[in-house]
């Protein structure tokens, strides 16, 4: 039990630690990796809470799929341009105090929930459905998820799917002019459409490429 | 005292693991360059040893005693954990890989979805090399390495999804058990086919080997890496593509399971058929790696998200279909 909880602390220091540094360090590529430090130390504490099919989820969505994603486009960023401007610009940012105010709701919010959670003790016993602990962390979730509870997860479905939609509406733009392969058309050619022949008058040239 | 007991235990049983696998990870080497010479009708490194089995060796000992050399505008920390990061993941995922019924140093609940996190996560040393260099093609290399698996690691996520729909557990053993009597390459043989080209593209493997495209990159996230450090990138490579040997073998070749159950084929310890199938898939990378051209990057991203995530995608359906129809759903 004790290595347990020396277990415990170590990941959840590393897990604060990181999370602190993930806002005070300058360069915001080493903010993202100690970003991708806090998404591991965390759910090494999932597994460590016997909620490993969580852990593992954890680490494949955030930290092999979405941090990916979050330094590829840090990484493109031109850092030092960027500092320059902060630094150099006139006049107070105007993020603080809305960051200030977005910060303290959540804190407050944070309070209430842990708060509940301590003046009710019996919160597990007002929970809609009975915890099976003889199944694994995996089927328990499949069962709650898509028997029990399959309308509400198809709806969310549909509003992910409404989300991912307007963001490739949103960025999607097409380009004239971009020479793209067509499998299709490349195979289907033959030689008629492939070689023409035409006789050159001298000093005028032929249009190719049209 | 128990606890210590245990404690060395558990460092003895990681040891007789990890050391047979860097082991088996410079023989493969080895065979890797032999069968690429053989198929270019080359003899390939025969000097050093039998059969020039301990060219890699020699190979490790140069790299040992050349000079790591830093350069001097990288980030030197990131620099110098990358090749660190990609050999540890490389190494970690062979916790859970059961070579027989009993010998397995974690057998947890969640087997199948800690290897395909710590395959995720591979990615990482390459984007961490690329960007820690400072310098122009490691940081192209590593932007189109970045691209490129989180895109083939999606296909390789919904080919699980396929194997799991006829197993009904996450654990490796029972996914092995589950094949005890119709290996599942046989029901799910397109799926076999693009979890090895997929495995391709998530290794960093010819024809789908773009971050170190030596024709336009130099080589890559590598290029400002020498030294030990650049072995250790290498070493983890070749462990990583054991591993994905390892997963597909466990997949879709039966794991430890002997191929028929009868006398001359049951005799020989499962440990040894598991090995023989990951040679198998092997030599099998390592003959595409000699006869396939390079893919082009834009042919790379349409195969992976227009053609085997789809094809992927519509396999589940199918497979899910039919063990409902036919009440052969694993678990009821």
């Amino acid at each position: 039990m004790i290595a347990h909880a020396i277990v415990f602390y170590i990941f959840s220091l590393i897990a604060i630690v990181s999370a602190i540094m993930v806002t005070v360090s300058k360069n915001t590529v080493n903010s993202v990796f100690f970003l991708i430090l806090d998404f591991i130390s965390i759910s090494c504490l999932f597994i460590m809470i016997g909620a490993e099919f969580l852990g593992m989820i954890m680490l494949i969505v955030y930290v092999g799929a979405v941090a990916v994603l979050f330094l590829f486009v840090v990484m493109m960023l031109n850092v030092a341009q960027q500092k320059n401007e902060w630094f150099n610009s006139s006049g107070r940012s105007s993020h603080i105090p809305v960051g200030l105010l977005v910060s303290i709701i959540i804190f407050f919010e944070l309070i209430i929930v842990i708060g509940g959670w301590k003046y009710k003790p019996d919160l597990l016993d007002s929970i809609a459905i009975e915890i099976n602990t003889d199944l694994t962390n995996t089927q328990s979730l499949g069962s709650v998820i898509y028997t029990d509870y399959i309308h509400l997860f198809q709806l969310s479905g549909m509003v992910l799917l409404v989300a991912m939609i307007g963001a490739i509406v949103l960025t999607f733009r097409q380009r004239s002019g971009v020479k793209r392969q067509s499998y299709f058309k490349q195979i289907s050619r033959d030689r008629k459409d492939g070689i023409e022949l035409v006789d050159v008058e001298n000093n005028k040239g032929v249009k190719i490429d049209v | 005292m128990v606890e210590l007991f245990i404690f060395f235990e558990q460092i003895y049983r990681i040891l007789f693991l990890l050391i047979p696998v860097l082991v088996s990870v410079a023989m493969v080497v080895w065979l890797d360059r032999r069968v690429w010479a053989f198929v270019q009708k080359r003899r390939g490194p025969n000097v050093v040893g039998p059969f020039g089995l301990f060219q890699t060796l020699a190979d490790a000992l140069k790299y040992i005693f050349k000079e790591i050399i830093i350069p001097a505008s990288s980030n030197k920390v990131i620099f110098i954990l990358a090749p660190i990061v990609t050999m540890t993941l490389a190494l970690i995922a062979w916790a859970v890989i059961p070579f027989s019924e009993t010998f397995v140093l974690a057998d947890i609940n969640v087997g199948i979805l800690y290897l395909f996190a710590v395959s995720s996560l591979g990615v990482y040393g390459i984007i961490m090399g690329g960007w820690a260099s400072n310098s122009k093609y490691p940081f192209l290399g590593a932007i189109r390495s970045a691209a490129q698996m989180v895109s083939y690691e999606v296909s390789i996520g919904v080919i699980i999804i396929n194997v799991l729909l006829c197993v009904g557990s996450l654990n490796l053993s029972d996914i092995v058990l589950a094949q005890k009597d119709l290996w599942f390459v046989i029901p799910l043989f397109p799926m076999f086919i693009i979890f090895f080209i997929s495995a391709l593209a998530e290794t960093n493997r010819p024809p789908f080997d773009l971050p170190e495209a030596e024709a336009e990159l130099v080589a890559g996230y590598q290029t400002e890496y020498s030294g030990m450090m650049y072995a250790m990138f290498w070493l983890g490579e070749y462990a990583n593509i054991l591993l994905m040997c390892a997963m597909g073998s466990i997949l879709f070749l039966g794991g430890w399971l002997s191929p028929i159950d009868l006398f001359p084929f049951n005799v020989i310890p499962a440990p040894i058929w598991l090995i023989l199938k990951i040679l198998f898939l092997f030599i099998l990378f390592a003959l595409i790696k000699a006869i396939v051209p390079r893919y082009r990057y834009d042919q790379l991203m349409k195969l992976g998200w227009k053609i085997f995530l789809p094809f992927s995608l519509i396999y589940v359906v199918l497979t899910a279909s039919f063990l409902m129809y036919f009440d052969l759903l694993p678990g009821n």
